[in-house]
């Protein structure tokens, strides 16, 4: 076979696969960031801890009730935005008219919480969760294995990503969400109900946090701390490519695992710090961010 | 434009040069008194932690209590420091003056770096900006040669000041800790009182206006970026020496996260809160060690029910009870 840069195809194929998985993580989580920050105007900081529990929320449905995968990628989700919902309603809500920091903060000591309980129960170690039969195996695609599973993450990630542009950007309720972001007040005068579409806006985005963990279970060891190193870089993430627009935090989010996995290939010591690097860059370029309105 | 930069209107800093309040006074000699016999009382090396936290809270305070940003990764300039510290005490056989001026040095220099960058956004994009060079921080410290990785930099020799006072002994290196950690919150508290920290405090209140009045906003952002990116770096060289360590505890997130949470406690933008808020959580972590992760679930409670009900800290509604600034 050819050689590309003096890096066989193999390799390359194989970090770009990997890459593209991490770029959906980034996609996902970065898009519920976005879609949170666009009506409630925090930094939702707890959303790692919330990735990380839908991914424990779907450990727990196979091992105490043994509901299966699928059934835990519709549950699991709905679950932990539920628990969205609850801190929305009695924490949350209670800081929009303070300074938005105070939202940071505050969410960031609710993933204290969540971790902590997660780790004084479960442990650092890491549980087992077994990739479900349809999805295991793999394809030979001639220039490289693709394990069916990661293919799957990345259709599964595509599709939600683009749904949620569609709901946002194209149909009635998107306009509403769109409406009530540039102006609440006016929005409520309309009669809608501004205040439980900024709660559903929060437990969706939360959601979403899950949705990805139930897919990073079967790939990562289902555990306490993996949601909170991961949601550094996809602050970063956001960073780079601004909350305004939500087609930019999607485009943003696979566009940065590709890269990440391209340094991988070509200068391994620098693909954990590759994200930051292009921040830093942009931050001197365009400091209001790729896709990004206002600064 | 550069002549009121240079000469800001007098009446506006005046209040500031009439000297420390009695009442300021006060406490801080007391506080000099009870730290001067504090050996006697309590395990040398516990109090030593506990002032090195206090000028790590307090210093913190000072970019998010009067410049008004909050960073979210300060931990870097407080572990970096530690870690050029040890590097020079242990490998360069520095004596400990030197060791802690060149970790406050190396600190201030990656504050200068990120700074510049991290004043380019504001609000909660810079909370995440900061926090995210932090963890590119953290992962040069995993990674690179001198820092020792999981390791860390043990074992640190404490050498003698100046090459002439052996400091190994506890009770000898506690006054030394104590110099330089009370010289440093006095040092902060004069940078707060002092017409620098008037215009800083008008740019957190009203940015535009300072603007207006043509005050180079972002240069005075900067300098109190790198002041508090400093004296953190202060705060954590001279905690490489106490403990003899460098290590990534002291880089990662959980710290940064740490020192706003003594910050809150004691209260954001008061002299007295990040001391205290710092023994709180110092005491708090030594006595509730043994109980593993739920530190961590009490550290969040504490963050969570500060941030609903207690924004202001200890210090904070105490001041407003006496009615006095504290």
């Amino acid at each position: 076979m050819f050689e590309l840069l003096g890096v066989p195809p193999q390799v390359l194929m194989g970090q770009l696969l990997l890459g593209l998985i991490n770029g959906s993580f980034y996609a996902v989580l970065s898009l519920g960031l976005a879609v949170i920050f666009g009506l409630l105007n925090i930094i939702n900081f707890s959303h790692g801890a919330q990735y990380m529990l839908g991914a424990f929320v779907a450990w727990m449905l196979l091992e105490y009730l043994g509901i299966s995968y699928w059934w835990a990628l519709l549950l699991a989700p709905v679950i932990v935005g539920a628990t969205g919902l609850v801190l929305e309603k009695l924490a949350l809500r209670r800081l929009y008219h303070l300074d938005h920091l105070y939202g940071l903060l505050l969410t960031f000591g609710v993933a204290l919480i969540i971790q902590g309980l997660f780790r004084n129960y479960y442990g650092i170690s890491g549980l087992p969760y077994q990739i479900p039969d349809q999805l295991s195996g793999g394809q030979n695609l001639g220039f490289m294995f693709l394990p069916n599973y990661r293919g799957w993450v990345v259709v599964a990630s595509v599709v939600v990503c683009f749904g949620t542009w569609f709901v946002i950007e194209k149909t009635k309720l998107g306009a509403y969400l769109r409406a009530a972001t540039e102006n609440p007040t006016l929005v409520g005068a309309f009669g809608i109900n501004v205040p439980l579409m900024i709660m559903l806006t929060y437990g969706f985005g939360v959601a979403l946090a899950g949705f990805a963990g139930v897919l990073a279970a079967p790939i990562y060891s289902v555990n306490p701390n993996m949601g909170a190193d991961l949601i550094i870089v996809v602050f970063a993430v956001v960073v780079i490519g601004g909350m305004g627009s939500i087609m930019g935090a999607i485009v943003t989010g696979f566009g940065l695992g590709i890269i990440e996995g391209l340094t991988k290939v070509f200068y391994p010591a620098g693909s954990a710090v590759v994200i930051f690097v292009i921040m830093a860059i942009v931050l001197m370029i365009k400091p209001e961010g790729l896709f990004g309105r206002n600064a | 434009m550069s002549a009121t930069d240079t000469q800001p209107a007098p009446e506006l800093h005046r209040p500031a040069t009439q000297g420390m309040p009695m009442l300021h006074k006060a406490i801080f000699a007391a506080l000099l008194v009870v730290l001067a016999v504090l050996p006697i009382l309590v395990y040398p090396v516990f109090a030593m932690k506990v002032m090195c936290f206090a000028l790590f809270a307090a210093a913190f305070n000072l970019l998010l209590g009067f410049g008004g940003l909050l960073s979210f990764g300060h931990a870097a300039y407080f572990g970096g420091a530690s870690y050029v510290a040890a590097h020079a005490s242990k490998v360069w056989g520095w004596s400990p003056e030197l060791s802690i001026l060149v970790g406050t040095l190396a600190a201030g220099i990656l504050g200068l770096a990120i700074g510049a960058l991290a004043i380019r956004r504001q609000g909660i994009y810079f909370a995440m900006v900061t926090l995210a060079f932090a963890q590119m921080v953290y992962f040069f410290a995993l990674q690179a040669e001198f820092t020792g990785g999981e390791d860390g930099i043990q074992s640190v020799p404490r050498g003698s000041l100046f090459g002439l006072f052996p400091v190994d002994e506890n009770e000898a290196l506690y006054y030394l800790v104590l110099a330089i950690t009370f010289g440093g919150i006095l040092l902060l508290y004069r940078i707060v009182h002092s017409p620098f920290g008037q215009v800083l405090k008008a740019i957190r209140e009203n940015e535009p206006r300072a603007v207006s009045l043509g005050y180079r906003v972002n240069r005075y952002k900067l300098t109190v970026f790198v002041l508090s990116a400093t004296l953190a770096g202060l705060a954590g060289a001279t905690k490489s020496q106490v403990f003899q360590l460098a290590s990534l505890t002291d880089v990662h997130w959980s710290m940064s996260g740490e020192v706003v949470l003594m910050t809150l406690l004691g209260g954001v933008g008061t002299v007295f809160g990040p001391l205290l808020g710092a023994t709180i959580v110092v005491t708090m972590q030594n006595y509730l060690a043994s109980m593993g992760a739920w530190v961590t679930v009490i550290q969040g409670v504490i963050f969570v029910l500060g941030v609903l009900l207690f924004r202001e800290g200890i210090i904070g509604v105490l001041s407003k009870w006496l009615k006095r600034p504290l």
